[in-house]
């Protein structure tokens, strides 16, 4: 060993080795132990999470009938970095039966969307049919950085319920803020049952982690796919929708405005719900969807607009059923009461029928007699002795009563309970509503009488019209209509409070109506029925709009119906026909009376009304 | 006295050993960052794991034949394998294909090689030769003129002629070793300060200061020079030496006033924003005057030269506060950013380290496992088996696996010093320390830059980077070390 007078500036050297490298694993520690953003860094360099769509559940009718399921699409993806040299855009061109423009353009488009990244995978072309991408499917080797992903997309056995079935599109920006398990791009319910079931149909998307390089090429299955998850197809659900009679119902009222409702009473299941004009479900489906959208929104008939559940109409005379009951139950009629009538001549509402005078209930409600229920309308009002001393007292407090008995029967407001999604609440006015226009002290029984024969300010859709027919039915209380046959909505049962005795004597009529009154035409032949005729003002200068309720069979109502066709004049004259053969078909399976299924299916009110 | 024996016997085995852990796992390191879904084996010659595994054998026989040539004679041929050498280095760029900018490869049929990895090695033992010397004598920085030369003129070559920025840089370990046989240290000090200095200028000039006002580099640097100023006078006299035990009491004096200063300005600070910048420019103006007196009072150069230290290193800090504000353009302004990481830029020299720390840092403690890297495997670290292969370290094997390889690094240069030391020729010893400067300047620059603290500087990871040119020279350079030393007893006492 050699010794210089320099020899212990190996201490130094030592040190200056040692120090560089402590610091460097203070350093390291700092790296990868104190600072934790690295990893959430690394691995949204490394990994790409790719969504597996699940298929969403089938919709099938009451009878096990599929009505809606699913067909594969297609999007073409593009990953724009393997575009650049060498890509064959003549071929791809050729094969996707484009122009060298078309392709220009689309690449330019798809340069400006949110979201663009020129190392993943882009929509160049979506919604493909299986034939439109068979050709690139097997030339796809040639073509690098393209792409073909599968998904579905709505597709519909019949061309009917488009109302009640709604569809399927984009979601919008208030659900990916309300729920997020919404992604851009991703497709949800966006009316209908589709709307109200969407939790139930979607499913739950999957999901595939896989590895991508530092230039974006996909390297397979991120940890062995320990952190994938499978999709989870959409649950089926069953309607309680019969789609021979739902079809039968749109048929019947081709080339009118109107709706038609049938529930089954017992269950509250909604058996059709029609509404007309209506579309092909199909049309709102795929790349035509919105174009579509558009001219349905633009039509002048509101095919859009659910009449069955969005409409709403002045009951007509079919109230009277109504008015029977409540004043039955809470007021001094009794089936023996006595009213006159004049005829076209009764002050202050005149009748529209030709009947003897004076008339009983059972009478008046065969004959549809309005001075009758006028009478009993103004007898229970004005009950108590002075009705209208101390402010109107007796008179609004009976008042509030019948508003009450009255919307027991659900209308009035909207079903809550229900799964329809599109629902109008109707309107039963309040002391409120008069008090705002007349004072609380100017109005009486008189001003409000039109109330009594379901004109005026009373208004129904047809979902809560048909809902009265089946609380008729049930002979005073009824289950909350709905469309899910799965799920059994029998504990939603509501009462009306009104003794069954009453019941028999309005069926009592309503089977009149049909073997005597102004039904008579349109009888079953070999099953009892009920019904009731309405006509409601449509507004001036406007013809009326024809309503009938209708349960069959009367002594033990399996369904019960509501139609409405709006402009087409007196109520047995359109609505009573199709109401009478929807419960022919509903209740022996077909129709014997083709002459007038074939008469009213085409005959056409309005014109304006598109021909599907 | 003669203990030829057995050469067998006289190696040292521990370096040898410690050599074959690095080159291993590098190796398998290597393997881990170019490992992809298509290629499994470890010895599939048509990849870099491979290839590195012959590079490996070939390295072991290369060293082996080292260990079997005459130590005596790389001390004869020392200047005609550096003039050799430096002609090889002359002609590369000649022949050399372009290779990212730099002119430094020579294609020899199915392998590369690197001639400026070797030249290292050959310059080492010029300079070993030449300040082995009889004649040669350390009197003053004179005498370094042509050590630094034989330095200098490679250097020159490889960064100007073959654009080599880093292989070039290396060659300024031989400082170190100056530095060991009697260079003063001042140069190294300074040149490490200047550097120290820039770099905290620039860096923390965009920090903003958590309390008062001013530049916040400016008042680190002011504080460093302080402490330089105080370690200084205290350690360098002795009572022995003239004016000893007042000089170190001064130096206390100079702390103590800082302190204080420091203290009273940080209570001033509680009411009004104090300019820290000037407090601590103000302290160093100060004693800069009060050592100014104390060398006149002394005579002591040394006590000059801290004094116009401190004096140059405050007019160095303002006037790179200032030429980087002010003359520098834009572009160039952004490029030093980039460099200090001050500035992201994922696209281009900032996307290596950024990545890089993104690998070392998603690693954590243990680290991922061995090819369960996700950065280094799905190439988002550029380099990665070759000047960025610590990052599938620190990836890979975490915290605990890059403190071992560091580890293992240190142990091999401080066995480097250890085995330079017992040298008992100045030739073998210059050489020795030539060797262990080199190997602690790579790990520094490589590891520095990979962890993101110092400037992108491609240079290899010594022994472990994947690269035949890298390795064998490395290997040649140390092997010929070993030999010198397992025939140190033949060498003949000098000094």
């Amino acid at each position: 060993m050699i010794n210089d007078r320099y020899y212990k500036r190996r201490f130094v050297i030592t040190a200056i080795a040692i120090a560089v490298v402590v610091v460097y694993i203070i350093r390291l520690f700092v790296l990868q132990v104190v600072d934790s953003s690295t990893i959430d860094k690394a691995e949204s360099n490394a990994v790409v999470r790719q969504t597996v769509y699940p298929p969403r559940g089938l919709i099938y009718d009451r009878n096990g009938e599929l009505l809606v399921f699913n067909q594969p699409i297609y999007d073409v993806t593009m990953i724009m970095r393997e575009q650049s040299d060498g890509f064959d855009t003549l071929g791809f061109c050729q094969v996707m039966q484009l122009t060298e423009e078309q392709y220009k353009e689309r690449v330019t488009e798809m340069r400006k969307t949110r979201g663009y990244s020129y190392y993943t995978p882009q929509v160049f072309l979506s919604q493909l049919r299986k034939e439109d991408i068979a050709v690139l499917q097997e030339s796809l080797y040639r073509f690098p950085g393209i792409g073909i992903r599968k998904r579905t997309l709505r597709d519909y056995r019949y061309a009917t319920a488009a109302q009640v079935l709604g569809s399927v599109g984009e979601v919008s920006q208030k659900d990916l803020d309300r729920d997020n398990y919404y992604a851009p791009g991703d497709y949800a319910g966006r009316d209908g049952i589709e709307k109200t079931y969407e939790t139930v149909l979607r499913g739950e998307k999957g999901v595939t982690c896989l590895m991508r390089d530092a230039h974006g090429r996909i390297q397979g299955s991120y940890k062995d796919g320990e952190l994938d998850r499978d999709a989870k197809a959409g649950e089926d659900l069953t309607l309680t929708l019969d789609i021979r009679l739902q079809l039968l119902a749109e048929e019947l009222l081709q080339g009118k405005i109107g709706s038609a409702v049938a529930i089954e009473p017992e269950t509250g299941e909604i058996l059709a719900l029609a509404s007309n004009p209506t579309w092909n479900p199909s049309l709102l489906v795929g790349r035509q969807r919105s174009k579509n959208y558009q001219e349905l929104a633009a039509d002048p008939t509101r095919p859009l607009y659910n009449r069955a559940t969005q409409a709403q109409y002045p009951p007509g005379s079919t109230f009277k059923t109504l008015q029977t009951l409540v004043c039955m139950q809470d007021g001094p009629l009794k089936s023996t009461t006595l009213y006159p009538c004049s005829g076209p001549g009764s002050t202050p509402i005149k009748c529209t029928h030709h009947h003897g005078s004076p008339v009983t209930l059972g009478g008046a409600l065969e004959q549809s007699c309005n001075p009758y229920f006028w009478y009993a309308f103004r007898d229970f009002l004005e009950q108590d002795s002075h009705p209208y001393d101390n402010g109107n007292q007796n008179f609004r407090r009976r008042f509030e009563q019948w508003r009450e008995d009255v919307m027991r029967f659900g209308i009035g407001q909207r079903f809550a309970d229900s799964d329809l999604s599109e629902q109008s609440p109707g309107s039963i006015p309040s002391t409120k509503f008069y008090d705002r226009y007349y004072g609380k002290t100017g109005w009486k029984a008189l001003t409000i009488r039109s109330l009594s024969i379901g004109q005026g300010e009373v208004l129904l859709t047809p979902l809560q019209l048909c809902n009265m027919a089946a609380t008729i039915a049930n002979n005073g209380w009824y289950i909350t209509p709905h469309l899910n046959k799965t799920d059994s909505m029998l504990t939603h049962r509501h009462e009306t409070g009104i003794d069954e005795r009453y019941f028999h004597i309005v069926k009592d009529g309503m089977a009149r109506v049909m073997t005597n009154g102004t039904g008579r035409w349109y009888a079953l032949d070999s099953i009892a029925s009920g019904g009731k005729t309405g006509t409601a003002q449509a507004g001036k200068g406007r013809k009326d709009h024809a309503i009938f309720i209708g349960i069959a069979p009367i002594d033990n109502p399996k369904i019960a119906v509501a139609v409405i066709v709006e402009n087409a004049g007196f109520g047995a004259t359109w609505a009573a026909p199709v109401a009478s053969l929807m419960m022919e078909q509903y209740l022996t399976g077909g129709i014997r009376r083709k002459e007038l299924k074939t008469h009213i299916s085409s005959s056409v009110l309005n014109t304006d009304v598109k021909k599907r | 006295m003669s203990r030829n024996g057995n050469i067998l016997r006289q190696i040292d085995w521990f370096t040898i050993v410690l050599w074959l852990m690095l080159a291993l796992f590098g190796w398998m390191n290597i393997y881990g960052a170019t490992y992809t879904y298509e290629q499994t084996t470890m010895f599939d010659f048509g990849n870099r794991a491979g290839k590195q595994f012959v590079w490996i054998l070939t390295a072991l026989v290369a060293g082996g034949i080292i260990l079997l040539i005459d130590s005596r004679t790389y001390d004869i041929l020392a200047y005609i394998i550096y003039a050799f050498w430096l002609l090889v280095l002359l002609v590369t760029p000649l022949v050399a294909r372009d290779t990212k900018g730099s002119l430094s490869w020579i294609n020899l049929g199915p392998v590369s090689l690197q001639p400026a990895e070797f030249a290292k090695c050959f310059t080492a033992l010029a300079l070993a030769k030449w300040m082995s010397r009889y004649e040669f004598k350390v009197r003053d920085l004179r005498d370094f003129i042509v050590p630094f030369l034989l330095m200098a003129v490679p250097m020159f070559i490889i960064m100007v002629l073959q654009k080599e920025t880093g292989s070039a840089l290396v060659f300024a370990a031989f400082l170190l070793m100056f530095y060991r046989e009697g260079m003063t240290g001042y140069i190294l000090l300074i040149g490490a300060a200047a550097v120290a200095f820039f770099i905290l200028v620039i860096r923390l000039g965009v920090v903003p200061l958590p309390l008062g006002t001013g530049s916040w580099g400016i008042v680190v640097c002011m504080l460093i020079i302080l402490i330089i100023e105080v370690f200084f006078l205290l350690f360098l006299f002795n009572d022995r030496s003239q004016g000893g035990p007042m000089i170190r009491w001064s130096a206390l004096g100079i702390a103590a006033t800082a302190v204080l200063t420091f203290g009273i300005a940080l209570i001033v600070n509680i009411w009004i924003p104090v300019p820290f910048e000037w407090v601590t420019t103000s302290l160093v103006a100060a004693s800069t005057i009060y050592l100014g007196f104390l060398a006149l009072r002394w005579r002591h150069k040394e006590i000059l030269f801290i004094m116009l230290f401190s004096l140059g290193s405050m007019a160095y800090c303002y006037s790179c506060d200032y030429a980087f504000e002010h003359i520098l353009q834009d572009h160039q302004r952004s490029r030093i950013e980039v460099l200090l990481g001050l500035k992201d830029d994922p696209a281009g020299v900032g996307y290596n380290v950024n990545q890089s720390k993104i690998a070392i840092g998603s690693g954590r403690f243990l680290g991922k496992g061995f090819h369960q890297g996700t950065q280094t495997k799905l190439q988002f670290v550029p380099e990665q088996a070759t000047d960025f292969i610590f990052c599938t370290v620190g990836e890979e094997w975490g915290f605990l696996g890059c403190s071992m390889v560091l580890i293992t690094y240190l142990i091999f240069i401080l066995r480097l010093i250890y085995l330079a030391e017992r040298q008992r020729e100045r030739f073998c010893r210059i050489y020795g320390y030539s060797v262990a400067a080199i190997f602690l300047l790579h790990l520094t620059i490589n590891i520095g830059m990979v962890l993101g603290l110092l400037p992108v500087i491609g240079i290899p990871l010594p022994l472990f980077s994947y690269g035949g040119s890298q390795l064998w020279g490395f290997t040649i350079l140390l092997f010929i070390f070993l030999k010198m030393d397992a025939s140190r007893f033949n060498q003949s006492d000098n000094n």
